[in-house]
């Protein structure tokens, strides 16, 4: 108890009882005493926990690499990828046998071939820093690239998810009765539905139909979003529930506030903590989730660059076995990003609420 | 609590109706070009020969379906059909769809049964011994491990395992679950055998899990530390021993209790992508092919299975909450 009254006031200068107001020199009392607002607080306990300095920086580490990295980079333009087009000649010696009289003979000789035109399988050296993969692009310009779809398609469905889930929980939860029980019920059939096998359906879906571009990817996470808003919702109408029975509720009621400004400045604003960290904890969980529709071949086409189509690699046994250096780097990329979302997430979950210490 | 279970079941009932809709609906999305494949595949060789019997079989199944017209006629149809307690046949294995899910099963829950006694047997003391000394070396270590076993994605761990300890230290096999043994193998080299396959996919699920399980007992155990009733087993002069262990960890249990009620969908319901890495003949793995193939009996008789069992482990979970803690009341 006694640190929550230090963080409230941080610095107290001493106010002589005697002086008067005059003898502050138009100086208000309150300018002397510097008191901390809720969200500056909650930012202070957020700095304090290091694990949520190191996803922080990690994140922003991950971001500036993928969107400035690709411009210093010589196999990109444009955000696009370039084939390393230097064409390795491969010189590949081969035994000619013929027999003339009986007797045999034999010959050497040497096939060059041109193909592949472009330099696939590139091992690692100063130009390509991971080599290059399959088509002959920069496994590292790739990675780079890859990141800009995989870290921001996660925000684009969680705030959908989170205005679908936000206003069908907060109705449910503020109005109660049948309207509570028809989004109830569709938020329980919702979550009886797995999600993959869904997935897995509507790729191949989409695929049959001639979706086979980018857009396949961002058509899943468009359904994805009309899955996941359901646990939003829960969390709001449960939220609400409990808020909506507290005294200042009644106050507001008292003052004959509109409905519209009683859930969306009264309520929600109780909301947003618990919001904020089920938002960030959620994306990290799209990440995954982008990936392995990656890896299961159902996500971007294989030939864009983003870090789930650069994983599904590692589902080829060649790959896996003899390249490590096309699949370790997205995983890492993968596994670092969404272990800096959940550090984030913790570190504002404590910082939010001071009496579930980490 | 016997109307309680009455009211739920009867819910349960409409929402799985609901499930078996929007799965129906999406499903039917699936181009018709898809079953052709699929009609002509399973009747193999002559096909050329009899175009007349494939379009016949086509029209059936499209008609039975309602894929070309009327989705809803379709779903009745399979409605009907399944109150009388018939799957359909799967398109690919010629089989009615339960004797495919019931066949696969029993490896998915034998590999997810024994993962889960390894986690709970991990993950309980460990997350009770991070709870008692909060902040310490041990909790702050345990707590970032934990994280970064959540934060790996399945396939990438599973990849990584498969390439360092079956290719190149060659330790443990890489993918199925038998290899060729010589005919006269006993039956326990052959159990042996399977356990050496099932390493690796078990560390995996063992890893990948653990961590939930840890932070939840470790969030409860903090809960119960700071209950009343320890303040009073303390004062009482208990020792710290008994204090934890008896008093901390029997209402440490209660809520990890009813999360295990929770796992009955991932029990039965296999694995899928661990299942795959490893080319397990599970459950999963076979829900993965099928569904790609379009099997429209199998894909609904699956995914309802799977709403069945996270049905059934949401109602467990509220009557087991009521079961171990008598303070709660189930209205």
């Amino acid at each position: 108890m006694k640190d929550e009254k230090k963080e409230n006031v941080v610095e107290e200068l001493p106010v002589n009882a005697n002086e008067k107001t005059e003898d502050l020199h138009g100086e208000n009392l309150g300018d002397r005493v510097r008191v901390l607002s809720p969200g500056m607080m909650v930012a202070k306990r957020f700095f304090r926990s290091k694990l949520s300095i190191i996803g922080l920086l990690m994140l922003v580490i991950l971001f500036v690499a993928s969107f400035v990295g690709p411009i210093f980079s010589k196999w990109s333009s444009n955000g696009k990828p370039v084939r390393d087009e230097t064409s390795i000649p491969t010189a590949t010696p081969y035994k000619i046998e013929y027999t003339i009289d009986g007797k045999t003979y034999y010959a050497y000789d040497i096939f060059v071939s041109e193909n592949p035109a472009y330099n696939a399988y590139g091992d690692i050296d100063s130009n390509h820093l991971l080599g290059t993969d399959q088509w002959g692009y920069d496994i590292f310009t790739n990675l780079l690239i890859g990141g800009r779809i995989s870290l921001t398609i996660g925000f684009v469905v969680i705030i959908l998810e989170t205005i679908i889930g936000v206003i069908l929980g907060g109705l449910a939860g503020y109005f109660g009765g049948w309207v509570d029980n028809l989004i109830m019920r569709i938020v329980d059939i919702l979550s009886c539905i797995p999600t993959l096998p869904i997935m897995l359906i509507l790729s191949a879906t989409l695929t049959a139909n001639g979706i086979e571009d980018i857009r396949r990817l961002y058509f899943l996470m468009i359904i994805l979003t009309l899955f996941g808003w359901v646990g939003t919702a829960r969390l709001v109408r449960g939220q609400i529930l409990s808020l909506r029975e507290q005294e200042f509720m009644l106050a507001a009621k008292c003052s004959g506030l509109s409905t519209y400004r009683k859930i969306f400045k009264h309520l929600l604003p109780n909301v947003m903590p618990q919001l904020i960290v089920s938002m960030t904890m959620g994306l990290g969980s799209i990440i995954l989730m982008e990936a392995t529709l990656g890896y299961l071949n159902l996500g971007a086409p294989l030939d864009t660059p983003t870090w789930g189509s650069m994983i599904n690699t590692a589902s080829n046994p060649i790959f896996l076995d003899l390249y490590p250096h096309f699949w370790v780097p997205p995983g890492i990329c993968i596994t670092l990003a969404i272990l800096a979302f959940n550090f984030v997430g913790d570190g504002l979950r404590d910082a939010f609420d001071p009496k579930m210490k980490r | 609590m016997l109307k309680y279970c009455i009211k739920r079941l009867l819910l349960s009932i409409l929402i799985l109706l609901g499930v078996s809709l929007i799965l129906y609906v999406l499903v039917s999305f699936m181009p018709v070009d898809y079953f052709e494949d699929q009609i002509r595949n399973s009747l193999g060789g002559a096909v050329e020969n009899n175009e007349a019997e494939v379009q016949a079989k086509l029209d059936s199944i499209k008609a039975y379906y309602g894929l070309d017209s009327n989705v809803f006629k379709g779903y009745f149809n399979w409605l009907s059909r399944l109150c009388k307690g018939d799957l359909g046949n799967s398109f690919v294995e010629k089989q009615p769809v339960e004797d495919v899910i019931f066949r696969d099963m029993g490896v998915s829950f034998g590999i997810s049964l024994v993962a889960l006694i390894l986690e709970l047997l991990i993950a309980i003391p460990l997350g009770i011994k991070c709870a008692c000394n909060q902040y310490g070396k041990l909790d702050y270590f345990v707590t970032v491990l934990t994280m970064i076993g959540i934060s790996f994605p399945t396939f990438f761990l599973g990849g990584i395992v498969k390439k360092v300890f079956a290719t190149d230290l060659g330790w443990f096999e890489p993918i199925g679950l038998k290899s060729s043994l010589p005919m006269n193998a006993t039956d326990w080299e052959r159990f042996a055998d399977m356990l050496w396959h099932l390493v690796l996919p078990m560390f995996v699920l063992v890893v990948l899990s653990i961590g939930g399980w840890m932070r939840y007992t470790r969030t409860n155990t903090l809960e119960v530390l700071n209950a009343d009733y320890i303040r009073t087993a303390r004062a009482k002069g208990l020792s710290e021993k008994s204090v934890v262990y008896k008093h901390v960890f029997r209402n440490t249990l209660i809520p990890l209790v009813t999360m295990l009620a929770g796992t009955l969908p991932s029990l039965f319901g296999g694995a899928m992508i661990t299942e795959t890495v490893f080319d397990l003949p599970g459950i999963g793995n076979t829900a993965w092919k099928l569904m790609q193939a379009g099997d429209i009996p199998f894909i609904m008789g699956y995914n309802m299975f799977i709403a069945v069992l996270t049905i059934i482990g949401i109602l467990l979970t509220d009557i087991m909450y009521a079961v171990v803690d008598p303070r709660v009341k189930l209205r």
